[in-house]
């Protein structure tokens, strides 16, 4: 088996029409143009190497003076293989992926709706992310489009996949939900209690954020990218500051990307002991979710002792860290570690010995690996069925490939129901108490930033970072003039929602609050 | 106490302690006073009913903390409701996208008058670092009408107690 698999597999299939890159940042992306007929031959190729589908985007190159580019990032292990093809300005159509690769649909509609790239055979062209009453003809993420005007909205109707037949009914849920969530849309179409299908409409929350990354300095680029979600500001920020120091050749202080790994794995904690409670709350067991909530608040205000923001926030800057700890910081943290630990585990105790909630978690909102795959998951609901899939492992920032200093544990459950991603979570939590010691008792003096230099025109840059929800890819385009032409950011929920629509089907209504709160997707870092 | 309440609704934030969440007289402060207005206004029960219009998410996780056992807003008589048919107040974050404005006008109007709505965080204010652009509207009162602003990014915890406690004196 060789060690550059997908590279080799593209390479073999394709020949001398892949032209690969020399030079690749990170070591572990390749990267290669093809001819855009040959697009779908090197999706089949990655296929049936194993590879998975990790992000597919479209660039506007017209300030180069080309029309269109395609990229799909296919991911296998540790490697990453960015296929591009160049498009003509006047007819960009490329042959689509989605059936070679299922997340590609979405993606492809993402394409489709925003910048107007055409991929031919895609079996759904519905608008996605773009509503119906948007102007046929907007593109927002062309050059040419004019950002700034307010759209007029037009009429149109979408689509819905549609269950008929005697005693089937629909259910339509949201934007505006009944808790304190984000807004979309979810249409079930139900036969007494039980769901034959769901089918998720999300877009609400697009705020033109790749477009705004286009307007903006470099620097507040990262600002802007700890807001792409609010929960996961501090993954985001890593991602989009790592692609940037990747595409200038910058390197960060050594103490500045231990304290990011600290930061990760304190919003990482953070983030699954609310998850950990909400899960237990929308099984009626209230007293869970009061008692993590408990903790959760712990750790905030811890954040905002030592580092000046609950979440972190603009902690994370292009060159290093904002924020700092001290021995006296550091003492403190490892107090309220003991502490969290302590209480932690006896709630999970509780978690283990309850029977009404195992009943209602086990074996409810199954995902089956297969299906995982297929969908190409990652992170958490990636781990919970069966796919042994973690950037702290596969590719890690220092600390983290120092394997024989962390040596991470990372669990895979294979049940895929709303237990495995809870367990999955419980786990992590322990883990990120383990790393966060370590971090704390070798973390390296020195500086905590360096300055970023102006990347060179048409440079690119890619990272990929493992946020709390799972692996979070950024990908840098600098225009002729060095400035952002182009930043994609794919959050974890762009391909995990494919996972929930997957597996409600056979769960009654009542179920489905547990297990949307189970996989807890990001609504406006899947719509931007 | 109806004028000490004025007072400080028309003063605002101008105190440093009600800006720190560690601060827990700061807190118990704000929630004597919040409690305070509620009886006297709104019979003891104050219904909020949540509406994200465009937000990150961090906002809300703010106002989850609000109601979370060390805030423990219920103590106050503050609710968060499922329907804005029964809400005395609309707590909305932002920016407001073009694809949410009209669910939220229709959440406005759906919200029996007299009402109050509050702005949370800098998005929700003026748009925040999303700005103004085919997607993003801006602030909250670029659509609805907006009583009270609660600037932050997130605004934290105290920051909304006392952003409500505004809202409810005037």
């Amino acid at each position: 088996m060789s060690r550059i698999r997908l590279r080799d597999a593209v390479a073999t299939t394709l020949g001398p029409d892949a032209v690969f890159d020399e030079i690749a940042s990170p070591s572990t992306l390749y990267s290669c143009t093809v001819p855009k007929e040959k697009f779908g031959d090197a999706a089949r190729a990655v296929k049936k190497a194993y590879g998975l589908l990790a992000a597919e985007w479209a660039t506007d190159e017209t300030a180069f003076g080309r029309g269109f580019g395609i990229f799909a990032c296919y991911r296998w292990g540790a490697q990453y293989l960015i296929v591009r093809a160049e498009l003509p300005a006047d007819n960009p159509v490329f042959p689509s992926i989605a059936k070679t690769f299922v997340p590609a649909y979405r993606f492809e509609r993402r394409i489709l709706s925003m910048m107007g790239v055409v991929p031919d055979g895609l079996p759904d062209t519905r608008p996605w992310i773009k509503f119906e009453d948007w102007p046929a003809n907007a593109f927002p993420l062309r050059k040419s489009f004019d950002a700034s005007a307010r759209l007029p909205r037009t009429d149109g109707k979408y689509k819905w996949a549609r269950a008929e037949g005697e005693g089937v009914y629909e259910i339509p849920v949201g934007p505006v939900h009944a808790g304190i969530i984000e807004p979309g849309h979810f249409r079930f179409q139900a036969l007494g209690e039980d769901v034959i299908n769901l089918e998720a409409r999300l877009g609400y929350v697009h705020k033109g954020i790749e477009k705004r990354f286009e307007q903006l300095s470099w620097a507040d680029g990262a600002r802007l990218a700890g807001r792409v979600s609010g929960d996961t500001t501090v993954a985001h920020a890593i991602g989009y500051c790592a692609a940037l120091e990747a595409m200038t050749g910058c390197l960060p202080p050594e103490r500045a990307y231990w304290l990011r790994a600290m930061f990760l794995e304190r919003e990482r904690i953070a983030n699954h002991l609310g998850d950990i409670g909400a899960i237990c709350n929308d099984a009626a067991f209230a007293f869970m979710l009061y008692q993590f909530m408990r903790l959760k608040e712990m750790l905030l205000r811890a954040n905002h002792r030592l580092f000046g923001h609950r979440f972190m926030m603009d902690r994370v800057i292009p060159g290093g860290v904002a924020a700092n700890i001290d021995e006296s910081g550091k003492s403190a943290m490892l107090a309220e570690l003991d502490e969290l630990s302590k209480q932690f585990e006896k709630l999970v105790k509780i978690y283990d010995e309850n029977a009404s909630l195992e009943d209602r978690v086990r074996d409810t909102g199954i995902l089956k690996p297969d299906k995982a795959r297929e969908i190409c998951a990652v992170g958490i609901v990636a781990r919970a069925s069966g796919l042994n899939l973690d950037c702290r492992i596969f590719n890690p920032f220092p600390p983290f490939d120092r394997h024989d200093l962390i040596e991470l544990d990372v669990p895979v459950y294979i049940s895929g129901d709303v237990n495995a991603r809870v367990l999955v979570r419980i786990h992590e939590i322990r883990e990120s108490i383990r790393v966060i010691r370590i971090l704390l008792a070798g973390m390296p003096d020195g500086d905590i930033s360096v300055t970023v230099p102006q990347p060179m025109p048409g440079n690119t840059g890619f990272s990929a970072v493992e946020g709390w929800r799972g692996e979070i890819i950024y990908w840098l385009q600098a225009g002729p003039n060095g400035e952002i032409n182009r930043c994609m950011a794919r959050d974890p929920s762009d391909v995990n929602w494919l996972g929930l629509e997957q597996c409600i089907p056979g769960n009654i209504v009542p179920d489905f609050p547990l297990c949307n709160k189970s996989f807890n997707q990001s609504y406006s870092g899947h719509d931007l | 106490m109806i004028r000490i309440l004025r007072q400080i609704a028309r003063t605002g934030v101008v105190t440093e302690p009600h800006h720190k969440p560690d601060d827990d007289s700061g807190i118990i402060e704000i929630g004597r006073l919040l409690e305070e207005a509620i009886r006297k206004r709104f019979r003891g029960s104050l219904a909020i009913r949540q509406v994200d219009a465009g937000s990150c998410n961090g906002c809300e996780l703010e106002i989850h903390a609000v109601n979370n056992p060390i805030y423990n807003c219920e103590r106050f008589g503050i609710h968060f409701t499922a329907s804005p048919r029964f809400a005395d107040m609309l707590l909305v974050t932002g920016p407001v996208t073009h694809n949410m404005e009209i669910a939220l006008k229709r959440t406005y109007e759906a919200t029996p008058s007299p009402k109050i709505v509050v702005a949370v965080g800098d998005c929700g204010c003026n748009g925040g670092i999303f700005g103004e652009n085919y997607a993003s509207l801006g602030g909250i009162s670029k659509v609805i009408p907006v009583d009270v602003r609660i600037p932050g990014c997130p605004p934290t915890p105290a920051m909304l107690l006392e952003g409500i406690l505004r809202a409810v004196g005037e």
